[in-house]
């Protein structure tokens, strides 16, 4: 077993080495970001099980796993071909794609962006417009909290950036595509995407992560989404990992007046997976949707820790997660809402309910309400149990075999919210998505 | 009307965990037929209606019940509903993120297929779906909810009706179908089971209240107290009921 120490000075070397090749060409406050991102990580180290927020997921595995840094892939070991039936956002959608964490120009299809609305590489973005980047670039993404945050940060070289101008209605799916090759060796990339949609502007945005091979790498990832006054985004993520991969990853979203953010993550893959999603209502009239899912089998682990943060008044947030766990899954959710105080007329709800397809698989369900105003409706509920007899004799008595009762109630925990996402063309590949991996766990594919 | 014996039950003891309900139950329901089955609270009448659609929960210790000449004991839950025989459950249950729509159509596909009938796809299914959904007033927003999921008493109860009304049973079975039901919601279900009355099929209404029966009118009533049906008789029997109350059979009962 490597020493913690060690661990730390293995990434404190590996980032010497990048901030003297690669990254030399940043503007000096990102240089200064790095640095102060570094040092934070050689602080915290990585978390232990002994760490309240770490209590169910160990990552241990990943710790110990000397990996080397993702230098990124030349485009044309990767061909479109390959990236198409992995691609969700439909063929009117704007696709930037990233190869091992670096940009591939060649895969992406940027074009007819009108109005000032950009989708392009962060890289590209610090180059030309540092300026914008520098205004919202880590000021939602704390690294001081989270060593994993803090390695993201350090290691910042390239990622997405969306930037939808104030009023600007753009009506286009903009798929931000993470494609890992999983080719030789253990190598981890830190991906970077920054989300702007302005004041009363309109945007729908997909995050994908896809392997295109089995094998061992980490995606150590940070997502940053702003949201303006009146501007509304429809966040779809879809984690499609290679099952011996590790993924983590936080998701900041910060909120202004009356705006409204749907947030749709669904979490497939990975052998060890952890999602963060941290919300913060800044505005008072905002409404969040948080609608995710979770689909395991094998050994896989997914562990999504969200809050939802009520900094002001008349906010309203709906969270709704649903996990399927098979085999000798693990699920692991805890959701904690805060409500600040003097965030009056807080309308808050959370559901979490975990279907267990299996004697082994397991589930581990947290709600936590933090309340610091009076005048609020917070209701929470969560449930971990197998198929429910009742609704399997229901409907069998409709003349279902058991087998495609069992099918039908599994898929319903999938459906229920699939059903919530407003975009169609979306909402459709995904429930593709979604029906063929419950269809390759019911043919008894033991992968993982 | 035709003789054809759809349901013969002889002397049924059927229970659950353990505990014998329902103490030796004869009845005979022919095609074209309506019986009710009446009886105060814990009579054994919902037992009697799970222990026919094949609830795994429910044992028969001793006599028998025969569907169409086969033993009912040895057919599954949905080999029965394929051989037409259809409950309309008293507490409808819930199947999250499944629109009624693809619910319905599922069920009736898998009723056609044994039947060697072709399945049919969502276009041709909405259209024998219409008319169906104005028999009990009905628009299709119904259609696109998960089935019952935040349905109201009322709407799980139609929406049995509307499951009935699209597979077409040959022997229907309503628990306590009229229980929490306003009363116009009460004419539509009752005008409704009394459109899809067939010569070949039979209805079997299980209820603890006369007033459906004003809408449904009933060619035989039974009563059912102690886990035995007590009495027998036409459809006065059921007034008699309403004007005297059950305690009057339940002192004619048998001891049990």
């Amino acid at each position: 077993m490597t020493p913690l120490a060690d661990t730390r000075e293995r990434y404190v070397a590996a980032f010497k080495a990048f901030a003297g090749n690669g990254a030399a060409r940043a503007p000096a406050w990102l240089k200064e970001m790095r640095e102060a991102a570094i040092a934070r990580f050689a602080e915290l180290g990585f978390p232990t099980t002994k760490q309240e927020e770490w209590r169910f997921t160990s990552v241990a595995p990943i710790a110990e796993t000397t990996f080397a840094l993702s230098r990124g892939r030349e485009s044309p070991h990767v061909t479109p071909r390959q990236l198409e039936p992995l691609c969700v956002g439909g063929p009117r959608a704007v696709r930037v794609v990233f190869v091992d964490g670096a940009f591939a120009p060649g895969l992406s299809v940027v074009r007819d962006l009108s109005r000032g609305v950009r989708a392009e590489s962060l890289a590209a973005a610090l180059e030309r417009d540092p300026e914008l980047a520098r205004q919202h670039l880590a000021r939602y993404a704390p690294y001081q909290a989270s060593p994993f945050a803090a390695l993201n940060t350090a290691f910042l070289s390239d990622g997405a950036f969306v930037y939808v101008p104030a009023g600007v209605e753009f009506d286009r799916p903009i798929e931000l595509m993470f494609v890992a090759t999983a080719g030789d060796g253990p190598t981890v990339s830190h991906p970077r995407s920054l989300v702007v949609v302005e004041r009363g502007a309109r945007a729908t945005v997909v995050e994908s992560y896809v392997a295109l091979a089995d094998g061992l790498y980490w995606t150590n990832a940070v997502t940053e989404l702003a949201v303006g006054d009146g501007a509304r985004l429809e966040h779809y993520r879809l984690q499609r990992e290679s099952r011996q991969a590790y993924q983590v990853a936080t998701t900041h979203t910060t909120q202004g007046r009356d705006s409204m953010l749907r947030l749709h993550p669904i979490a497939l893959g990975g052998g060890l997976a952890r999602h963060d999603v941290q919300t913060v209502l800044a505005g008072s009239g905002a409404e969040l949707i948080l609608n995710g899912f979770y689909l395991l089998h094998g050994s896989q682990h997914s562990d999504h820790h969200t809050v939802i943060d009520h900094a002001q008044p008349h906010c309203a947030s709906h969270e709704f997660f649903n996990g399927i766990v098979g085999e000798r899954g693990h699920g692991v959710f805890n959701g904690r809402i805060i409500v600040r105080p003097g965030a009056q007329r807080t309308d808050s709800k959370q559901t979490n309910n975990n279907l267990l397809l299996s004697t082994e698989a397991r589930a581990d369900s947290q709600p936590q309400l933090e309340i610091y105003a009076d005048d609020v409706k917070c209701t929470h509920g969560s449930t971990v149990g197998p198929l429910d007899q009742t609704a399997l004799y229901y409907l069998r008595s409709r003349g279902l075999s058991p087998e495609t009762a069992a099918g039908m109630l599994t898929y319903g925990f999938a459906a229920e919210i699939l059903g919530r996402m407003a975009h169609a063309e979306l909402r459709e590949e995904l429930d593709r998505v979604v029906r063929a991996r419950l269809a390759d766990r019911s043919g008894g594919g033991r992968r993982a | 009307m035709t003789d054809k014996v759809l349901l013969e039950i002889k002397n049924l003891h059927a229970g659950i965990d353990g505990n014998e309900i329902l103490r030796g139950v004869d009845l005979t329901v022919r095609a074209g037929e309506v019986h009710a089955i009446m009886g105060p609270n814990g009579s054994g009448k919902s037992t009697l209606a799970q222990v026919l659609a094949g609830n795994p929960a429910y044992t028969i210790t001793t006599g028998s019940a025969q569907y169409l000449g086969k033993d009912l004991a040895a057919l599954k839950p949905e080999e029965r509903a394929r051989d037409g025989l259809f409950l309309a459950f008293q507490y409808p249950v819930a199947i999250r993120g499944i629109t009624n729509a693809y619910f319905l159509r599922s069920a009736l596909n898998a009723i056609r297929k044994s039947r060697g009938e072709e399945e049919l796809g969502p276009v041709e299914f909405m259209d024998a779906l219409e008319e169906k959904l104005k028999l009990i007033g009905w628009d299709d927003s119904y259609l696109s909810r998960p089935v019952n999921d935040g349905f109201s008493g009322g709407e799980k109860k139609r929406n049995e009706i509307l499951q009935l009304a699209v597979l077409e049973p040959k022997l229907a079975i309503l628990d306590e179908t009229d229980s929490g039901l306003d009363i116009d919601a009460l004419k539509t279900v009752a005008h409704t089971v009394d459109k899809l009355r067939r010569p070949d099929s039979a209805t079997v209404l299980v209820t603890h209240y006369y007033r459906i029966l004003t809408h449904i009118m009933p060619d035989y009533v039974h009563v059912l107290s102690g886990g035995r049906i007590v009495k027998s008789g036409g459809k006065d029997l059921a007034l008699e009921l309403e004007e005297k109350g059950y305690d009057w059979v339940r002192d004619e009962a048998p001891v049990a």
